[in-house]
């Protein structure tokens, strides 16, 4: 019944072009926004943080970036550990050589940093084209990785081969280090996700993602009408790279603190994120985060309730847990290809005719 | 003769022996990927989850001992019996073709149609499915897995070289069997897709599904046949590996090391597998020996990708593949 666009006249270009065109979507938007930013940092406390809010805010970050690069521009990278193991060791660098300028710059210093790096590894996606760039670009996760573990410079010659983040502040407030607030490192986050999702968003509706998901609809179609393949591509895995660098720069520094390479970005964590944007919806923005937020629960779900509930031992309780995201990677392929983003978009259908079938 | 180049032949010769076993886990994938186009990630957990079923049949271990005992208080584990390693290798084999059934009818049935990529994250799926089901029912700890494979140095190898070059080479002798079965192993497979009538219909599906369906062939039955012989390389390469370090989950990254001799190789050529495999084995090998020492050792993880990478700009369908003809 509300859920409606008649009686919304648009009066202007920009009325027409928004985002969300319904009125009741921007209401919930906002609402949204409203909640995350106004009334859950006065909720949440240490555990609710750690285990939940921060690791879905830095995935979806991560799944945003992915989803750019796979769901929008069609080349499927499992590079992505490696990616945000740049973007960490980036901010690591430089908050200890700059520590005098505010980490939110070395976030996004980081982010750009990245980005080159993702562009150096996108070059031979002008060559290579389908499986086999998928698994070329498995050596930008396996070299990157050994890199970091390898070059001591990368880790300023730390005796244990960690890198670990000192403390920094915004406005006074300490975002890393031992002594941080919940709410602090919260905000922290989910301005940074919240930023990523309107460039991402922005990003995918003008001309530059018109022409990533022309180059992945039909490549040579796309270059026949005039898409040109090679700034179509490399700013896909620039854009994607940014985002990736991004949620691997706050993976380090503000959720784990301490990080050793090969253990906290090795190959799994690409697949993850990759899961996280196929169980969502490729080539959907709501998708990455609604499938970032059901990979983050999922192991919590299950832990309350094998470990917890049953007291099953906890080993049995993550080898169900492998065997339950397989089981769901292949029946949401099977079922709804296009993920929790299709279904989402079928329930708006559904709502818009309500309370008639048809 | 320097030290070096005596050294370097030893190590050339160890790469080609790891080389085989690489191609052994690329020759599943090339199978699977001949006949139905799907890139399938999850050999490597299939040779996982064929060893320890294999170790699981041989040791008489309960299925599912861990969650019984877990869920009922219990505590079993064996039955108390062993199986000989010819009978637990046939049950093994079983158990591999019930798989693919499975794996065909429960999956892969469904996605016929689907865009390639969708199949490969299909793949990547069932990899972790396979993972924590094969945990669940055998357990996660390392195993012993012997099948009465020789073991160790071979000592005439040890002897001849030390009589040519003042320097015994150390060739496992696991090595030897190894090459020896890969080589049978893709003998007997080149001879069934040539000489057979379902290694024929099977070429015929690999070549046009349409076609191959129209002159009455069962895709369903050809598409169950690959994966059950994809299963049993999966088995060999398992047992193999399984000997060689022990059936663990570290089993599974195999895969990880059968890609790039895939992309070197061409996805669709059983000789590309093998002669990709033999350049990766031997060039991982002698360029961790040789550069490895200067930029601080552990390049095996990287250097086969980088090489396959470096391969494909100038020929991305790899050394034998088929040419990529693109149309709009």
């Amino acid at each position: 019944m509300i859920y409606r666009e008649a009686g919304e006249f648009k009066t202007s270009y920009v009325d027409d072009g928004q985002t969300f065109p319904i009125r009741f979507d921007r209401l919930g938007y906002y609402v949204t926004l409203a909640v995350a930013f106004l009334v859950i940092p006065f909720m949440v406390n240490d555990y609710w943080v750690n285990a939940i809010f921060l690791p879905f805010l830095i995935y979806a970050i991560a799944a945003i970036g992915l989803n750019i690069l796979v769901g929008y521009c069609g080349q499927v990278s499992l590079g992505t550990g490696g990616f945000m193991a740049v973007g960490a060791y980036s901010v690591y660098k430089l908050m200890t050589a700059f520590p005098d300028i505010n980490i939110f710059f070395h976030v996004i210093i980081a982010g750009a940093i990245t980005a080159a790096v993702g562009v150096l590894f996108g070059l031979p996606s002008l060559r290579i084209k389908g499986f086999y760039l998928a698994v070329a670009t498995l050596a930008a996760q396996f070299f990157l990785v050994w890199l970091f573990n390898r070059v001591p410079w990368f880790y300023n010659y730390s005796a244990s081969g960690q890198i670990s983040a000192p403390e920094r502040t915004v406005f006074g407030i300490p975002v890393t280090g031992a002594e941080t607030q919940p709410w602090a490192v919260y905000l922290f986050c989910l301005v940074f996700l919240v930023g990523s999702a309107l460039i991402a968003r922005n990003l995918t509706r003008g001309s530059t993602g018109r022409r990533w998901m022309a180059i992945r609809d039909m490549d040579i179609a796309a270059e026949i009408i005039g898409v040109n393949p090679l700034t179509a591509k490399l700013t896909a895995f620039a854009a994607s790279s940014f985002f990736v660098g991004v949620a691997g720069a706050l993976f380090f520094a503000v959720y784990l603190g301490a990080v050793e390479v090969g253990e906290a970005f090795g190959i799994s964590k690409s697949f993850l994120v990759l899961f996280m944007i196929i169980i969502g919806g490729l080539g959907s923005i709501f998708g990455s985060f609604a499938g970032a937020a059901f990979l983050v629960l999922l192991p919590v779900a299950l832990k309350v309730v094998g470990a917890d509930m049953f007291g099953w031992p906890t080993d049995t309780v993550a080898h169900l847990q492998l065997v339950i995201v397989g089981a769901l990677i292949v029946t949401f392929l099977v079922l709804e290809p296009h993920g929790l983003a299709q279904l989402w978009r079928v329930t708006k259908e559904k709502l818009r005719l309500w309370p008639f079938p048809h | 003769m320097p030290d070096t180049l005596i050294f370097g032949m030893e190590v050339f010769l160890n790469g080609l022996m790891a080389g085989v076993l690489y191609a052994l886990v690329a020759l599943g994938f090339v199978l699977i990927y001949k006949a139905s186009g799907i890139f399938n990630y999850s050999q490597g957990v299939l040779a996982l989850f064929a060893a320890l079923t294999l170790v699981g049949i041989m040791d008489g271990q309960v299925p599912f001992s861990h969650m019984i005992n877990a869920v009922f208080g219990t505590d079993i584990h064996h039955f108390g019996w062993q199986v000989p390693a010819v009978f637990a290798i046939l049950l093994t084999m079983v158990v591999m073709v019930v798989l693919a059934w499975a794996v065909q009818r429960l999956i892969f049935r469904h996605l016929i149609g689907q865009e390639p990529i969708i199949l490969f994250m299909a793949t990547i799926g069932l990899a972790y499915f396979l993972e924590g089901l094969g945990d669940i029912i055998w357990g996660s700890d390392i195993k012993k897995l012997d099948v009465g494979l020789p073991q160790g140095i071979n000592a005439s190898i040890d002897e001849l070289t030390y009589q040519w070059f003042g320097y015994g080479f150390f060739i496992d002798n696991l090595d030897i069997w190894a090459t020896a079965i890969a080589v049978i192993l893709v003998a007997v497979l080149v001879a069934f897709s040539q000489y057979t009538k379902q290694g024929r219909a099977m070429r015929a599906v690999a070549d046009d599904h349409q076609a191959a369906l129209s002159v009455g062939i069962s895709l369903n039955f050809i598409w169950i046949m690959v994966w059950s012989v994809a299963g049993f390389v999966a088995l060999v390469a398992g047992i193999m590996w399984g000997t060689k370090s022990g059936v663990q989950f570290s089993l599974s990254l195999i895969a990880l090391k059968a890609l790039p001799v895939l992309m070197l190789g061409g996805f669709t050529s059983i000789p590309g597998a093998i002669v990709g495999g033999l350049i990766i084995g031997v060039g991982e090998k002698l360029f961790e020996f040789l550069v490895g020492p200067l930029v601080g050792g552990a390049t095996e993880n990287w250097f086969a990708y980088v090489l396959a990478l470096i391969f494909l700009v100038f020929r991305p369908q790899g050394l034998f593949g088929e040419k990529i003809i693109e149309r709009v």
